[in-house]
């Protein structure tokens, strides 16, 4: 464990090159990850979570499974998808940056859409009757109630960033954890571990813990201050 | 307190779009553009053992060529450039390696460098085979002893390797004490560290691995564990979207004198891990 704080401290303290190439891969992949599910993922979980239609139960059960989809599984069908063999292999997608973005979307869409379903539904029972006295049909009524339930729906985006962020098993598939172009924070701690440099790679996964603490705190903080400004 | 459907959200929504896409494939196809380069599949022992970190910038140096390596086991390496998703393999399988260029997979396949199998297993040495030469007469006492012994299990070249001597030994590996991992080289010596387990190892991956905690070689020098390298282009009259030139370029590069002699200057703790011998050498 000492050996991994000094290896951490070390890293950090150098400002490690490769290192800090590492972080920002990993940051930026799975942000994209993330502002592409949540793009998809908030309109159509608030429609799910007002819309009534024939069979909305078992597809909000299946969406609710979904968030605990192997990652694995999904770096699987991900790889065949962009594979040269593949539907999408045309592309040339497999083994870039771009591959490990889908992969994990197609991860963090299921707990996006899931939350943001059950905080819209409950808005919706409790504001959709006001809302309609004032004209608002249920189309026009989901950016409303996005918009009302976002100190909520953050939570939601963070449990997505948390899932994209710890993830291994999609993206050492469909990146090939390639140095210098597709090797993540995870990815090279999996590397360290095989190569037997315990110390390093548990100091990089210090790093990654760090990280995550930083925009978990950052989101937290930017909430208050929102509620603060708003006077709730 | 309530908003409806703004301008204002639309253009929030188009612009989030906009970025996602780019995000998604902007880079890659930037990246394309501006500088050329080429994918490797290859084996998990090439880049634990640092080689690739060592040799790649030399080569990327001269000829301004990228080059990104996926490594996995030989099975799945070979399988990745089936689906023409490497431009160039290099892996350490003779025989698969010219089946592969048989089916017409592969344009031509050449040596490139060799180092050898070992046999590591715990200071205790509970099979009693320490000091031996003869790896089959070894991995047949371990059998018989039922020590520990624990396997790759990921159809890679070791893995390979390892049920060739098991075969020639005459034995069917099974049991409690046969232990296979599915798992890289260097996660398999973790393990194999951990449980106190025989395990066959390339001297490469050995050499570079720091956390062996009671492991040691006690089996090595057998001519039988001898390990060859090769390199293949994969056939752009398979999959056109193999980068034949700059892959070419690799391939030449790997077996000219210079590519040699850059593999012969990898040492770890002064110990050299790979021994060229391309056919050409010049």
């Amino acid at each position: 464990m000492g050996d991994a704080f000094a290896a951490a401290l070390a890293l950090i303290a150098g400002a490690d090159e490769t290192l800090v190439e590492i972080v920002l891969l990993s940051l930026r992949v799975t942000l994209s990850a993330l502002l592409l599910a949540c793009v998809v993922g908030l309109p159509l979980g608030a429609l799910l979570g007002i819309v009534r239609f024939p069979g909305r139960g078992p597809v909000v059960v299946l969406i609710n499974a979904l968030m605990g989809f192997p990652p694995v599984v999904a770096g699987l069908l991900v790889y065949l998808l962009l594979s040269r063999t593949g539907p999408l292999g045309a592309l040339g997608l497999l083994f870039t940056p771009g591959a490990m973005i889908l992969a994990q979307s197609i991860l963090i869409l299921p707990i996006v859409t899931s939350i943001t379903r059950q905080v819209v539904e409950d808005l919706w029972a409790e504001y959709g009757e006001q809302l309609r006295s004032l004209g608002s049909g249920r189309l026009r009524a989901v950016p409303t109630l996005l918009w009302d339930g976002r100190h909520s729906l953050v939570t939601g985006v963070l449990a997505g960033f948390g899932r994209a962020s710890a993830e291994v098993g999609a993206v050492i598939i469909v990146g090939g954890n390639i140095a210098g172009h597709t090797r993540t924070m995870t990815t090279a701690i999996a590397l360290e571990t095989s190569k037997g440099n315990l110390a390093l790679a548990l100091g990089l996964g210090l790093i990654l813990m760090l990280l995550a603490l930083a925009i978990n705190a950052a989101a937290y903080g930017a909430g208050r201050a929102a509620r603060r400004s708003a006077g709730l | 307190m309530f908003r409806t459907l703004t301008r204002r959200h639309l253009l929030a929504l188009a612009a989030a779009t906009g970025f996602a896409t780019a995000a998604l494939t902007g880079p890659s196809a930037a990246l394309a553009a501006d500088k050329p380069f080429i994918t490797v599949a290859s084996t998990t022992s090439t880049e634990a053992s640092g080689l690739f970190k060592h040799l790649l910038p030399a080569f990327t140096a001269r000829t301004g060529i990228e080059v990104r390596v996926v490594a996995q086991g030989t099975g799945q390496a070979l399988q990745t450039a089936k689906d023409g998703n490497a431009d160039v393999v290099f892996v350490h399988d003779k025989k698969a390696e010219l089946e592969f260029v048989a089916q017409g997979f592969g344009v031509k396949r050449q040596d490139v460098m060799y180092n050898d199998f070992i046999l590591a297993g715990p200071k205790a040495d509970p099979a009693g085979i320490k000091g031996g030469k003869d790896i089959v007469a070894a991995m047949k006492t371990i059998a018989g002893k039922s020590a520990p012994f624990a396997s790759r299990g990921d159809d890679s070249g070791t893995d390979r390797a390892e049920k060739r001597f098991w075969k020639e030994a005459g034995v069917a590996p099974k049991g409690d004490w046969y232990r296979e991992l599915g798992a890289g080289m260097g996660q398999t010596l973790n393990t194999a560290a951990a449980m106190d387990a025989y395990t066959l190892s390339d001297r490469g991956t050995w050499l570079s691995f720091t956390n062996r905690q009671n492991l040691e070689i006690v089996v090595q020098g057998d001519p039988r564990l001898f390990n060859q390298y090769g390199v293949i282009l994969v056939n752009p009259g398979r999959h056109p979207t193999v980068k034949a030139k700059e892959g070419q370029a690799f391939i030449d590069w790997l077996v000219s004198k210079d590519g040699q002699a850059a593999i012969a200057d990898y040492k770890v703790g002064g110990e050299q891990l790979f021994f060229p011998n391309a056919a050409s050498g010049s």
